[in-house]
């Protein structure tokens, strides 16, 4: 009897909303996997759980922000990554782009400028850096993975060619302040810069026209245009707006490891994409929200940090990284698709 | 269309000539027989893995995890040839081609069965394979040493003056050759990539199409792992790191399309003798090779500009002619 039940409703509805089993679990099952920020909020308890257990310091107050450290910069650029691949594009160049920004404030520290002129050059190289990405793209129809390929090499290079296998460790007195200060000793301010940047991006993408629009032409490029989304416009600007956020990091980080290197951050921009597609939003373009891709940043975060109390070296984390990723969006396709053969 | 593709691919051809003359003209010695050995033997493995490249771009997908794939099973024949340093060249290259044959075939499985899209999954197995280089050596390096002497000798040993390695490669780019243009499989990648729904009405296999693209990848991969191991007589972690992205620059320069079904053979291998030229090059026109980066990424950039400006007219013919049209009426 559930067969046949099973059978019409894949009749009936192909393989989309309604689940054709006819058996609750696999039904209640589908039900969670199509809320995945669900999905994630679950891993993120079973990873704390375990690393608490792992370690009696991990739940201190203290630790928790310092450990948020390890993983801000690259939160940061998760919040605007997101909405570059939700506009169908990518961004493989932000962590050439920290190393330009790095270089451009070591540069500039070198002759005299202060902390606050440091940040303000870091943001604006990353902005036009960011500009000119969305140039090529938005304006020269180059596509976006080619086009960042390219800058990606790009502005890297010029990190290289402006300091070869030198470093710029002398910045001013209180530039650490940036990267290593906190509220009342506590909250590291570049993690409320995060919270800050994460509830203006939500209302963004969530709230407002412009995101709607972005919604819009990433899952129907030639239909937005159409009705009369600037499509263009909104891509140069997301765009614009990665650099930005790259520059933000890049003055984070600079101050935090307090010196500037042209191999500084490299992969990272892969690390950023992963957590993008981990948080659920699709690499194609279209859809995903924010909250996922915020909850998917902790979900990394505390997972890398309970792999380092366990010891565990880095290139093992690239291991799991790799794994979470594929597992992570093979696993609803996997159960939807033997859930379709059941029926 | 034809025609303009043979043009694009004349000009790339008048480029790279122009480069080679006006460097050999600043610095003879870049066409001394030691330096074009050297040119031949780096761009041999480029091309190669350029043209492997070529199959999942044409379907619209792409292979990032082709280097981590090489760094993976040149470390695993590095340290079979360490372990028994008389082992035959024959089982070093069996061993390759299964291990990459088994790496492409997972990334085949995810991308033809689940339908995942290729970006994700060759950017997840290529950090896992990565690391996974690093848990079988345990983060050490195989030096030069330790190898044994058959498996360094054979891919630098000589046929007509030539390595083995520009043999390999040309032998492997004739077959891509034949494969893409006088096969069926190959021309329905074209097919496949030109518009899928089309393709699938007329009874190509899509999932049969894109698994065998990646056990192609994945097969040359191993066996470029095992060439450029012994060529540079060194195996670790961050083997040919970053390699994926020249591969697909060298497709990109050469006119290939990222979004499937556009690009050919010999764009690839100009593109690829392109970049050969300028990396190799810069140091002996005194340019310090810091800005090798820079000067590659400026290049990709005006080459891919300059080939979507030639391609947007056709592209958007259809838009342009009616939407006066409707203005108008």
């Amino acid at each position: 009897m559930t067969a046949a039940r099973g059978a019409e409703g894949a009749r009936v509805v192909p393989g989309a909303s309604a689940p054709p089993v006819g058996i609750s679990v696999g039904r209640r099952l589908l039900g969670l996997v199509k809320r995945w920020e669900a999905v994630l909020v679950l891993i993120l308890l079973v990873i704390c759980t375990l690393n608490a257990v792992a370690s009696p310091y991990f739940l201190s107050l203290e630790n928790l922000f310092d450990s948020t450290q390890a993983f801000t910069e690259k939160a940061i650029i998760a919040l605007s990554m997101t909405l570059v691949i939700i506009g169908r594009d990518i961004d493989l160049s932000v962590a050439s782009i920290i190393a330009l920004c790095s270089t451009a404030m070591g540069f500039l520290a070198g002759h005299g400028v202060p902390t606050a002129g440091l940040l303000a050059a870091s943001v604006l190289v990353g902005a036009a850096a960011g500009a000119f990405n969305g140039l090529l793209t938005a304006r020269l129809k180059v596509p976006s993975i080619v086009v960042t390929i390219g800058t990606m090499s790009l502005f890297r290079g010029v990190a290289y060619a402006v300091l070869g296998d030198k470093a710029y460790n002398a910045y001013p007195s209180d530039f650490w302040v940036l990267g290593q200060g906190a509220l009342f000793g506590l909250i590291p301010y570049e993690f409320l810069a995060f919270v800050a940047l994460a509830v203006v991006f939500v209302l963004v993408l969530h709230r407002t026209v412009i995101g709607r629009s972005l919604y819009a032409y990433g899952n129907n490029p030639d239909a937005a245009l159409y009705s009369g989304i600037a499509v263009d416009a909104h891509r140069f600007w997301f765009f614009t707006v990665n650099g930005t956020m790259s520059g933000l990091a890049a003055a984070f980080f600079t101050s935090r490891i307090g010196s500037t290197r042209p191999n500084m951050a490299s992969g990272w921009e892969l690390e950023v994409i992963v957590v993008v597609v981990l948080g659920g939003v699709s690499i194609l373009g279209g859809s995903g929200t924010l909250i996922g891709v915020i909850l998917s940043v902790f979900v990394m975060g505390m997972l890398t940090f309970g792999l380092r109390l366990l010891n565990v070296p880095g290139n093992m984390m690239s291991v799991i990284a790799g794994l979470l990723l594929i597992v992570a969006i093979a696993a609803p396709l996997l159960v939807r698709k033997l859930a379709g053969r059941r029926a | 269309m034809r025609k303009l593709l043979h043009d694009r691919d004349a000009v790339l051809t008048a480029i790279v000539a122009l480069l080679v003359a006006g460097i050999s003209l600043r610095a003879p010695v870049f066409l001394s027989a030691g330096s074009l050995d050297t040119l031949v033997t780096d761009g041999a493995i480029l091309a190669m893995m350029a043209l492997v490249q070529l199959l999942p771009l044409l379907t619209g997908g792409i292979d990032l995890s082709i280097p981590a794939n090489m760094a993976l099973t040149g470390m695993v024949t590095a340290l079979l040839s360490r372990a028994h340093p008389d082992l035959p060249v024959v089982a070093t290259v069996a061993v390759a081609l299964a291990l990459g044959l088994a790496l492409g075939a997972v990334n085949g499985a995810l991308i033809a069965f689940l339908k995942m899209p290729p970006i994700v999954v060759t950017l997840g197995t290529m950090s896992v394979y990565r690391g996974l280089v690093f848990l079988v050596s345990g983060g050490a390096w195989v030096n030069a040493h330790e190898f044994g002497k058959a498996y360094l000798a054979f891919p630098l040993g000589r046929l007509l003056g030539l390595t083995h390695i520009v043999w390999i490669a040309a032998l492997v780019i004739a077959a891509g050759y034949v494969f893409l243009n006088h096969s069926t499989k190959g021309r329905e990648l074209y097919a496949l990539g030109g518009n899928p729904a089309a393709a699938r009405y007329v009874g190509i296999d899509e999932t049969r199409s894109l698994l065998l693209v990646y056990c192609i990848t994945g097969v040359a991969s191993g066996l470029a792992g095992y060439l450029w191991v012994a060529r540079y007589a060194i195996a670790y972690t961050e083997t040919a790191l970053g390699f994926e992205l020249q591969t697909v620059a060298a497709c990109v320069i050469g006119g290939v399309s990222t979004s499937g079904g556009k690009g050919g053979v010999a764009g690839c291998l100009l593109g690829a003798a392109f970049l050969v030229v300028i990396l190799n090059a810069l140091p002996m026109i005194d340019v310090s090779p810091f800005w090798q980066m820079a000067i590659s990424g400026a290049a990709i950039l005006v080459a891919v500009v300059v080939n979507a400006r030639s391609e947007r007219p056709r592209g958007k013919l259809i838009l342009q002619r009616v939407e006066p049209a409707k203005v108008t009426a």
